[in-house]
């Protein structure tokens, strides 16, 4: 009797001690320790070198190389990340049939996602090669001449940005379509009765029903986004993202000041710069959704 | 009525399937030609010959058989510690009550959203303090439980595990260590094969932290291989492609035998209405 009581008020916390404990050791320590670090002038192996304040901060503000990684970053979400929700949403409304909806058809839409991020940027990067890659030759058809991709900040960008299209539109694709199929019968059967096409159905009926999901997909793409790594990396060599740093990202950015610099204090302020642009953006994002949930 | 399907559909649909498809199928083509044959004017569009030439070559460039057996230990137990891990979390936050829980909770889920990477320096000092620095524990111990199998779990089981039977057992003087692994565990054996296989994906496939942590000469992942291949002043792209064939196979493998699973089971991660 006395050990039923115990067990049933201690229990459940060492059934979510393990969680916790591996949270505060390697999440939540390393994210205030990242604060601290980026008060002092630290070296990655040597330690800390002095107390500075803001200075990190300030030399970044005040960074040019910062502001390109930033608006790389950017540029390269917004690329991957538009017409890839948009793709997703149109595969989803192809999949959203009885006669389409066969499991081996979307275990083919989402097998670029189990792909290896690292063989997915290594496959782009051949196919987007300069002299021996496949894109171009087929642009030669057109009379185009070779294009360096890596060379100019737009083409290295819209190369990045195909690889994270390549990788993530199924699987958005996937969560759009569960979404859809919990669209109630009735409610479609209605707009078709009263005569709306099938498009009309789909802007009226079904993308307001999934919005949720569709805000939701918007605010990973976000986090994911800003993350940006592994595929400019490989598509370049280094962490430097190119001559001109010209698809150099934040993370990169991060990495090249931490670890190839040893500058541990200012790649702690640039993630917390990061972490503060993840969070704005992700709040105004949910913020949105509960607004237009509470509409919808 | 308007069932039926217009032909322009299912040519995007074909569309679509071709596109996810090429780039595995051109992996192939380059992995399984030499440099001469490449560089032509007209690139081969079809598979050669030279596939176990090239792989031979990539075992003598990186100790791949080493990558693969890391990978495989890096993502098994991380497979394994996770599902445990999380079935227990979960089925404690969905099922049990407890002082505080809806707070804890709200922390699982606050932590699933901020990013990892954003404190991979303190984490490299933290790991070195340990002696961790070049080891695959170093990579292992963070990875033992995520915040995402957890919330996930926790969906599975509002699902799936009965509250009535859990109290059931309560009445019954079953204590919770056995109602979980009697009542929960076999309740969540289809889900705990989903999250086990989406575990396994993302160990195998993470990139960042093996890259900063790890020694690539002694301690290497397949990614890290890979990129050991891929990072030489002049690129061989037939060798690095039949690399990162390798490496890709076995999880393409898994993921055909588990399919139908994670097809069906993709959304819980998402918005539930």
């Amino acid at each position: 009797m006395l050990f039923a009581r115990w067990d049933h008020r201690i229990t459940p916390y060492l059934f979510i001690a393990p969680f916790f404990v591996l949270f505060l050791v390697f999440g939540l320590y390393p994210l205030l320790r990242t604060a601290w670090m980026s008060l002092h002038r630290w070296d990655l192996l040597d330690g800390p070198v002095a107390f500075t304040g803001a200075e990190n901060y300030t030399a970044l503000l005040a960074d040019p190389h910062f502001y390109n990684a930033l608006v790389n970053t950017l540029s390269i979400f917004v690329v991957a990340t538009v017409p890839q929700l948009l793709a997703a949403l149109g595969i989803a409304a192809l999949l959203d049939r009885p006669s389409r909806g066969s499991t081996a058809l979307r275990a083919v839409v989402l097998l670029p996602n189990v792909v290896p991020v690292v063989a997915v940027a290594l496959v782009f990067t051949q196919l987007l090669g300069r002299d021996q890659g496949l894109v171009n030759w087929a642009l030669s058809w057109f009379g185009a001449r070779p294009v360096d991709w890596q060379a100019h900040a737009w083409s290295a960008h819209l190369g990045v940005a195909i690889m994270v299209i390549w990788r993530w539109t199924g699987y958005n694709a996937l969560l759009y379509l569960a979404a859809m199929q919990t669209v109630p019968r009735q409610l479609r059967e209605a707009a078709e009765l009263d005569g709306a096409s099938r498009a009309r159905v789909f802007w009226t009926v079904t993308l307001p029903w999934i919005r949720p999901t569709v805000l939701f997909t918007a605010v990973v793409s976000t986090i994911g986004g800003l993350q940006l790594f592994a595929e400019p990396r490989l598509f370049g060599g280094t962490s430097t993202g190119g001559n001109d740093r010209q698809f150099q990202t934040l993370v990169m950015y991060l990495y090249e000041n931490g670890f190839d610099r040893f500058d541990a204090g200012y790649a702690a302020a640039v993630s917390w710069v990061l972490f503060a642009l993840c969070a704005i953006l992700a709040f105004g994002n949910a913020a949105l959704l509960r607004r237009l949930v509470r509409r919808g | 009525m308007r069932r039926t399907s217009g032909p322009l559909a299912s040519a995007a649909l074909l569309g679509v399937l071709v596109a996810s498809l090429f780039p595995l199928y051109w992996s192939v083509v380059v992995a399984s030609h030499d440099n001469a044959a490449l560089s032509r004017r007209v690139p081969p569009l079809l598979p050669g010959a030279e596939l176990p030439a090239n792989a031979r070559e990539v075992f003598g460039a990186v100790d791949f058989w080493a990558a693969l057996g890391n990978s495989a230990a890096v993502a098994g137990i991380a497979t394994a510690s996770n599902v445990l891990l999380s079935t227990m979390a979960g089925f404690a936050f969905a099922r049990l009550r407890f002082r505080g829980r809806d707070k804890l909770f709200a922390v699982v889920v606050t932590s699933a959203m901020v990013p990892a990477q954003l404190g991979v320096v303190p984490l490299f000092e933290l790991v070195g303090d340990f002696g961790w620095y070049g080891e695959l524990t170093a990579v292992v111990v963070p990875g033992l439980v995520s915040a995402f199998s957890v919330f996930w779990m926790r969906q599975a089981c509002r699902e799936s595990v009965p509250a009535e039977l859990v109290d059931a057992a309560r009445v019954d003087g079953c204590s919770v260590a056995r109602t979980y692994w009697h009542v929960a565990l076999p309740a969540l054996r289809p889900h705990a094969v989903v999250l086990g296989m989406l575990t396994f994906l993302a160990s195998w496939n993470d990139f960042f932290w093996p890259l900063v942590v790890l020694d690539p000469h002694r301690t290497p992942t397949v990614q890290i291989a890979l990129s050991t291949l891929a990072g030489g002043y002049y690129t061989d792209h037939p060798l690095v492609l039949t690399g990162a064939v390798l490496g890709t196979l076995p999880v393409v493998l898994l993921f055909a035998l588990t399919a139908k699973r994670i097809v069906a089971g993709l959304g819980r991660g998402a918005v539930g209405r």
